[in-house]
């Protein structure tokens, strides 16, 4: 891998082997009070993040620092960035210092694609932590490491991605590599926040929850942002949570081994009913935790280059 | 007075190799072995070796980016880039800064233009006070200052208050003005990124939907019918569109409505998202196949009467950043021709005297120019353009006159070379220089 921008273009072999190689981590890992892998001595890493987001952050910098990477934050409100450096000055300052990889988190889509661009002639790596409405990688491959978990293979599981897939880089993400990793994913939402083509992203697309429910293998709740409610997208949060919530009892119509997931953070009551949250069959932690283990994974393919043994 | 005689050409690319002799301002004589006859006595001969004479073109729709923005283009280096692709008359947009709401404004940019001299450069005037939309600019004052505006264009915004479009075409029918209006319905591309699409959708760029143009042509089309005003759609980019004009023009055959269309919407798809390279960024953005398809059509047709180039340069800041922060446009003023060459000529759906009516004779016959888009005949003003067909060339942005180097064709090899273009018997422009 060259940089990490999107799961659209990653294949089968490499996603695979990078769930692999997360797994490998983890059993590594596990039980260790010492949770340091000297992999990555003497490589740098920047997170450069123009939008909050303290969960994807500290994943990433946790798992830089279990590898042994020299992790260092950017945030935007702390750096030249407001005072209107523009990203390619700021991403070819980042590569004069000296950053091995940079993870970016921007609002625009394809940000992430144009810092590859203009990084690729000095070698520094890239890492997509989300772009706009576009895609977010990492996010995707630790929803399907969390799901291997619970499901074994993902081929012919059936995935729900129920909610705003119009705004969701975590819906396209997970569209892409889902399918490649052989599964059959279902899209519900309301038609106005289905996006125009999203039937030809090879998904099914449905606006009515309760028929699916039987279904599946596993639910992917996608959060509600607050500023949609007020757009126009549906009419009221109560009437959004009597349609799509995943309540206790739509979980009931879920086969047994069906399992929940999402991204976070969690709209409690009208997303996700709190009890669902906390139940067993909602992976939510698990997610979090894998998170830092896909991230590892993608730092040691991307830095590290060779394949990690057991 | 000079005397040129422009050796071998052949007018609309029509029948064998003739000479045409200008003298003065305007064309004396058109005949073949004229260096025998009267035209002995010549100033400069050019050799032209076959070229097709076409009126010099004429384009609606320029932005000169002066005054404010002269790191990106300037009235000069504009005036530079338009001689070079064959024109004689830009018409330059109101959204400079300050913006083109009044005579001081529209009258520096004219005297810039006559000054460098190279095209005739006509200043559009704002619709409304700063191009806001709320309140009409003055109009008739712009229209008796000395840079005699007749096109009036918010463009870069719609007019898009129905009260005011109404009022802008019923008051500029007393000096027979025309509104020219970017159809962009802006409750409906709220942070529009990209056409409303699969591939924007794909890409997570915020969708310009088709029907955001189309319900603004329709309803201007309707507004200008009921008041009797003249209008003229910028930049038309969906075959729903040309579908509404197709309509309209059946229905008011009077010719107060026209329309024109971009080289790169005649060209170029919204594949062109893939690599979120913002020298594809333009609004209206660029759109599908079919819609490629039915705006060649139109053109060929006449439902739509005319191209301009929308010329669009910008700084290289402007451009080398992300997406959503990238300023739309593109340039157009060098690659017109080629584009047109090889989307309507090649495909044989204009030929020579098509893309005379479509780039020289319509523009000028909507703006109301009397001294452009005349035929190529002894006793008319000497504005031509020599165009080499078979001659190919390639792109780069960087050679191009303008500023700006944000030009989508970069690296495309474009038909159609200027061999020379003549401004009132002038040569402006010859072998890729322009004279001063
Ligand atoms: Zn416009």
């Amino acid at each position: 891998m060259r940089h990490l921008l999107s799961t659209e273009g990653l294949d089968a072999a490499t996603a695979t082997s990078v769930l692999d190689t997360a797994d490998t981590l983890k059993q590594t890992l596990l039980g260790r009070e010492v949770k340091k892998l000297p992999t990555l001595r003497g490589r740098t890493v920047v997170t450069l993040f123009y939008e909050n987001s303290t969960r994807t952050r500290v994943s990433f910098e946790i798992a830089g620092k279990w590898m042994s990477a020299d992790v260092i934050n950017v945030s935007a409100s702390s750096s030249s960035v407001n005072k209107g450096e523009s990203l390619r000055d700021t991403a070819l300052t980042l590569a004069a210092a000296g950053a091995d990889c940079v993870i970016i988190r921007h609002p625009a889509s394809g940000a992430a694609h144009r810092l590859a661009g203009w990084l690729d002639e000095v070698g520094t790596q890239v890492v997509n932590a989300g772009d706009g409405m576009h895609e977010h990688p990492t996010q995707a491959l630790l929803d399907a490491a969390t799901l291997r978990e619970r499901l074994g293979e993902l081929s012919g599981r059936r995935i729900a991605i129920v909610g705003d897939l119009l705004h969701s880089r975590v819906a396209r993400s997970n569209v892409h590599l889902l399918r490649t990793l052989g599964a059959e994913v279902v899209l519900v939402a309301p038609p106005t926040l289905v996006p125009a083509g999203a039937q030809q992203w090879g998904a099914e697309v449905r606006h009515e929850l309760d028929p699916e429910l039987p279904k599946l293998d596993a639910v992917m709740m996608l959060r509600v942002q607050a500023e949609r409610m007020h757009g126009g997208f549906f009419p009221s949060a109560r009437e959004y949570s009597i349609a799509y919530g995943l309540n206790e009892a739509r979980l009931g119509k879920l086969p047994e081994h069906a399992v929940v997931l999402h991204p976070g953070p969690m709209l409690r009551g009208m997303e996700i009913a709190p009890a669902v949250a906390d139940s067993p069959r909602a992976a939510i932690t698990q997610q979090v935790s894998n998170g830092v283990h896909v991230r590892m994974a993608v730092l040691y393919h991307l830095l590290a280059g060779e394949e990690i043994t057991a | 007075m000079s005397r040129v005689l422009l050796k071998d050409v052949r007018p609309y690319g029509v029948g064998d190799p003739v000479d045409v002799l200008v003298d003065g301002e305007v064309i004396a004589e058109i005949g073949p072995g004229l260096e025998l006859g009267p035209a002995a006595d010549v100033d400069e001969i050019v050799h032209a070796g076959g070229a097709v004479a076409l009126p010099g073109f004429v384009d609606l729709h320029t932005h000169l980016r002066e005054p404010g923005r002269e790191d990106a283009e300037t009235v000069e280096t504009g005036s530079t880039a338009a001689a070079l692709g064959g024109y004689t008359a830009v018409f330059a947009m109101a959204n400079t800064d300050p913006v083109a709401d009044n005579a001081v404004i529209v009258e520096h940019v004219w005297r810039r233009g006559r000054e460098v001299g190279l095209v005739d450069v006509h200043p559009v005037g704002a619709v409304t006070v700063g191009l806001k939309g709320e309140k009409l600019a003055e109009l008739g004052t712009m229209r008796r200052s000395a840079a005699e505006v007749r096109v009036f264009s918010d463009d870069g915004h719609c007019v898009h208050d129905p009260l005011i479009m109404r009022r802008a075409l019923e008051y500029t029918k007393s000096f027979g003005g025309v509104v020219a209006q970017h159809a962009e319905e802006p409750r409906l591309t709220v942070g529009a990124q990209a056409h409303e699409g699969a591939n924007a959708a794909r890409l997570g760029l915020a969708g310009w939907p088709a029907p955001a143009e189309e319900a603004i042509v329709a309803r201007d089309c309707l507004l200008a019918g009921h008041t009797g005003g003249t209008l003229h759609i910028c930049h038309v980019s969906t075959e729903g569109t040309a579908e509404i004009l197709r309509w309209w023009k059946s229905r008011e055959a009077d010719g107060r409505v026209s329309a024109e269309v971009t080289p790169h919407h005649l060209l170029l798809t919204d594949d062109r998202l893939e690599t979120y390279d913002p020298v594809n960024k333009v609004n209206p953005p660029l759109r599908t196949d079919a819609d490629v398809l039915a705006l060649r059509r139109a053109l060929a047709d006449g439902t739509v009467d005319c191209v301009a180039t929308d010329h669009a340069p910008h700084a290289a800041q402007d451009k080398d950043c992300e997406w959503s922060a990238a300023k739309p446009g593109m340039l157009g003023l060098q690659t017109a021709l080629g584009i047109v060459v090889q989307t309507m000529v090649r495909t044989g759906l204009l030929d020579w005297r098509g893309v005379a009516r479509v780039m020289s004779e319509r523009p000028a016959e909507i703006a109301g120019l009397t001294g452009q888009g005349r035929p190529v005949a002894a006793g008319e003003p000497a504005n031509l353009v020599l165009v080499d067909p078979d001659a190919e060339w390639t792109v780069r942005g960087a050679e191009l006159a303008s500023l700006g180097e944000n030009s989508p064709f970069e690296g495309m090899r474009l038909p159609g070379r200027v061999v020379a273009t003549l401004l009132r018997g002038k040569v402006t422009a010859h072998e890729g220089k322009v004279r001063r």
